[in-house]
């Protein structure tokens, strides 16, 4: 334990926490070297995902290193696991956080003050709620996360975000104390607060004990499904992401996910095939919930009047394909639900970036085209004729090209990861052994399936209708005021999908790497329990 | 005692999600504030109610643990007064600039006609 590798589980929450804590001493003078510590940080938070991630997938049980915080055993103490999917879900969340800040800096980090602390502080909540191997530590993380998402919410001001804001704070309050109930029953009962202690005892509860530890995790999980949106539990969303400012929502995009891996991890651990009597449960919720909100998170894509809106109801589109198809229960499916879980994070993210871009180009050309049409209304044929040879602005063609690309992977069409995505999902649902094998088909796979297809109908509906609006309507003659450091985020995001769309056998044999470790927990949990401790303590001679 | 705790607890947190229901922001935040004295106060409880039995052992000699009451739940309730207690300060900020921009306490920032 002497270099400073050994304790990388840790780092990817401690990087961002001492830099949000530095650029707290910066006053907005020095915003040029609030920017650069500010994306330094993020790029190095990155290497440092990378590295993890490549450690913990050379692991053969797939668990890097579970690490005693405080130095205190296992059990008793807080300890990190950093496993395939935690590690995973780490370098999602640096890569967004990356490519988000790189946009804040071209106009969105001026609007307020502290704009870098808490974005930095946001990452060191995400982080470490994925890193977390303790319930209750989980809280805290989330915490860090929502506190912070509360001041970047409220970033630039304006009643509408303070509006939208009041009702997010104060359901995610809401939520949080149902979270409490949850930990604080699980502790009373199982008497611990450990994850895979926690999966260790389960099986051995009395019938009285179960219920009670049941109720627990039940009212957890709708903590954690208030997070991902779910169906009915998900309204604040729609309202309080459109009103974010674009980078802020852009990296929202991965907080909901944050709650849906919660559900994943604390389900398969307490619940999974070795927990006895309790094995399984909730999956129904999870299906049925999932699907709901499938449904209605399509009507909501189609509804929507604003492209931010459109970019909100596709995240609850997406968390609702990824609940029902963790409800299903399903190994293969679940592996497939993954990918998705990256691809749509990284797509949607893009697009509320993109979103912005666009409302400038619009709302530019349909203030230009209101002016010609009143002042020279009658000069109206002559300026057609002399557009038709007009080459298409180099901005405008990006920013067509980089929609179509956000449109084909949020609708699931081919060739890009979205559709691998889907497909691996509905192949899995409908094949749960394996191509070789004929089983039965469960009625919620047709649902699923049927659902999964709609919205991607519903999803490519909803943004052909946007881009012919903006790309065909729009008239302006001045190419759109767009800055290569806002446009280069979002082509980033959108050529690590494309890269993903070409590695997809890989990827999807990594998301399965991840699934047969998530439904055999049985072989990380002596591992996290006989967590080294950091320094070894020498016997305490009396 | 533990009939007195589970009744106050349950008065508690009826209060505060009928509170929280309600249209104006100051109902809500009071609310807030006392479905987190509930929820505190059943962490609390889940460490079981012992009377005159000290949470932190002694230092000298070995130590009988069932003399001791469960610290941990005190611990994360200490956790829980500080964060939520934060939380609460960070919503009165937003329900006042909220009060200012809109110019009404409505939670959904204007009067429902």
């Amino acid at each position: 334990m002497n270099s400073i590798l050994d304790h990388l589980v840790i780092l990817p929450i401690l990087l961002p926490m001492a830099t949000g804590a530095l650029l707290l001493m910066f006053d907005d003078r020095l915003r040029n070297a609030r920017a650069l510590i500010s994306l330094g940080s993020a790029v190095l938070l990155v290497l440092l995902a990378v590295l993890l991630m490549s450690q913990a997938n050379a692991q053969p049980s797939g668990v890097l290193e579970s690490y005693a915080v405080g130095n205190w055993p296992a059990p008793f103490g807080i300890v990190l696991v950093a496993d395939r999917l935690s590690a995973m879900m780490v370098l999602l969340t640096a890569i967004l956080g990356l490519a988000t800040l790189c946009y804040s800096l071209a106009r969105w980090h001026m609007a307020g003050s502290s704009f870098h602390s808490l974005f930095q502080f946001l990452l060191m909540g995400i982080n470490g709620a994925f890193l977390t191997g303790d319930i209750f530590n989980l809280f805290v993380f989330f915490e860090v996360m929502l506190a912070a998402s509360y001041g970047l919410a409220l970033h630039g001001q304006g009643a509408t975000r303070v509006r939208a804001s009041l009702h997010y704070i104060a359901v995610n309050l809401g939520a949080s104390f149902l979270f409490l109930i949850g930990a604080a029953l699980i502790y009373g009962i199982a008497g611990t607060l450990n994850m895979a202690d926690l999966a260790d005892k389960i099986a051995g509860l009395g019938e009285q004990d179960r219920v009670l530890v049941e109720s627990g995790a039940a009212i957890l999980g709708v903590a954690f499904l208030i997070k991902a949106g779910m169906w009915p539990l998900g309204f604040w969303l729609p309202t309080s992401y459109s009103a974010a400012a674009a980078p802020v929502a852009a990296v929202f995009a991965i907080m909901t996910k944050v709650g849906v891996y919660a559900v994943l991890r604390v389900s398969t651990l307490a619940f999974g095939a070795e927990a006895g009597a309790s094995a399984g449960f909730g999956q129904n919720v999870l299906l049925i919930g999932g699907i709901a909100t499938l449904a209605f998170g399509s009507v909501g894509v189609l509804a929507a009047q604003t492209t931010p809106r459109l970019a909100s109801y596709s995240i609850i589109v997406s968390s609702g394909t990824l609940l029902a198809t963790l409800g299903m229960g399903n190994a293969g499916a679940t592996s497939g639900a993954l990918f998705y879980l990256v691809v749509s994070t990284i797509a949607i993210s893009a697009f509320f970036m993109l979103a912005e871009l666009l409302d400038r180009v619009r709302i530019e050309g349909a203030d230009v085209l209101a002016i010609t049409m009143e002042a020279y209304g009658d000069d109206e044929d002559v300026d057609e004729e002399a557009e038709v040879g007009v080459a298409i602005p180099a901005t405008l063609a990006v920013l067509s090209i980089s929609f179509a690309i956000c449109m084909l992977l949020i609708a699931g069409l081919p060739p890009l990861a979205g559709f691998v995505a889907k497909f691996a999902i509905i192949s899995a649902v409908f094949n749960p052994l394996g191509l070789a094998e004929v089983a039965e088909v469960p009625a919620g796979a047709w649902w699923l399936a049927g659902l999964v297809i709609f919205s991607g109908f519903a999803a490519l509906v909803a943004l052909t209708r946007t881009w012919i609006n903006i790309f065909w309507a729009t008239m302006s003659e001045r190419p759109a005021p767009v800055r290569v450091i806002e446009i280069a985020p979002v082509i980033l995001l959108l050529a690590l999908t494309v890269v993903a769309t070409l590695m997809a056998g890989p990827a999807l044999g990594y998301t399965q790497a991840i699934v047969d470790q998530l439904y055999a927990p049985a072989g990380q949990i002596p591992q996290v329990l006989e967590t080294p401790l950091v320094v070894e303590i020498e016997e305490a001679t009396p | 005692m533990e009939l007195v705790l589970a009744v106050s607890i349950g008065v508690m947190a009826s209060c505060g999600v009928y509170l929280m229901l309600r249209p104006r922001t100051f109902q809500v935040i009071i609310g807030l504030s006392l479905l987190s004295y509930a929820v505190n106060l059943f962490i609390f409880a889940m460490g079981r109610l012992r009377v005159g039995a000290a949470p932190v052992l002694s230092k000298d000699g070995v130590v009988d643990p069932s003399l001791y009451t469960d610290p941990v739940p005190q611990a994360l309730v200490l956790t829980a007064i500080v964060i939520g207690f934060a939380m609460t300060a960070l919503f009165l900020v937003v329900l006042l600039a909220a009060r200012g921009l809109t110019g009404t306490d409505h939670v959904d920032g204007r009067e429902r006609r």
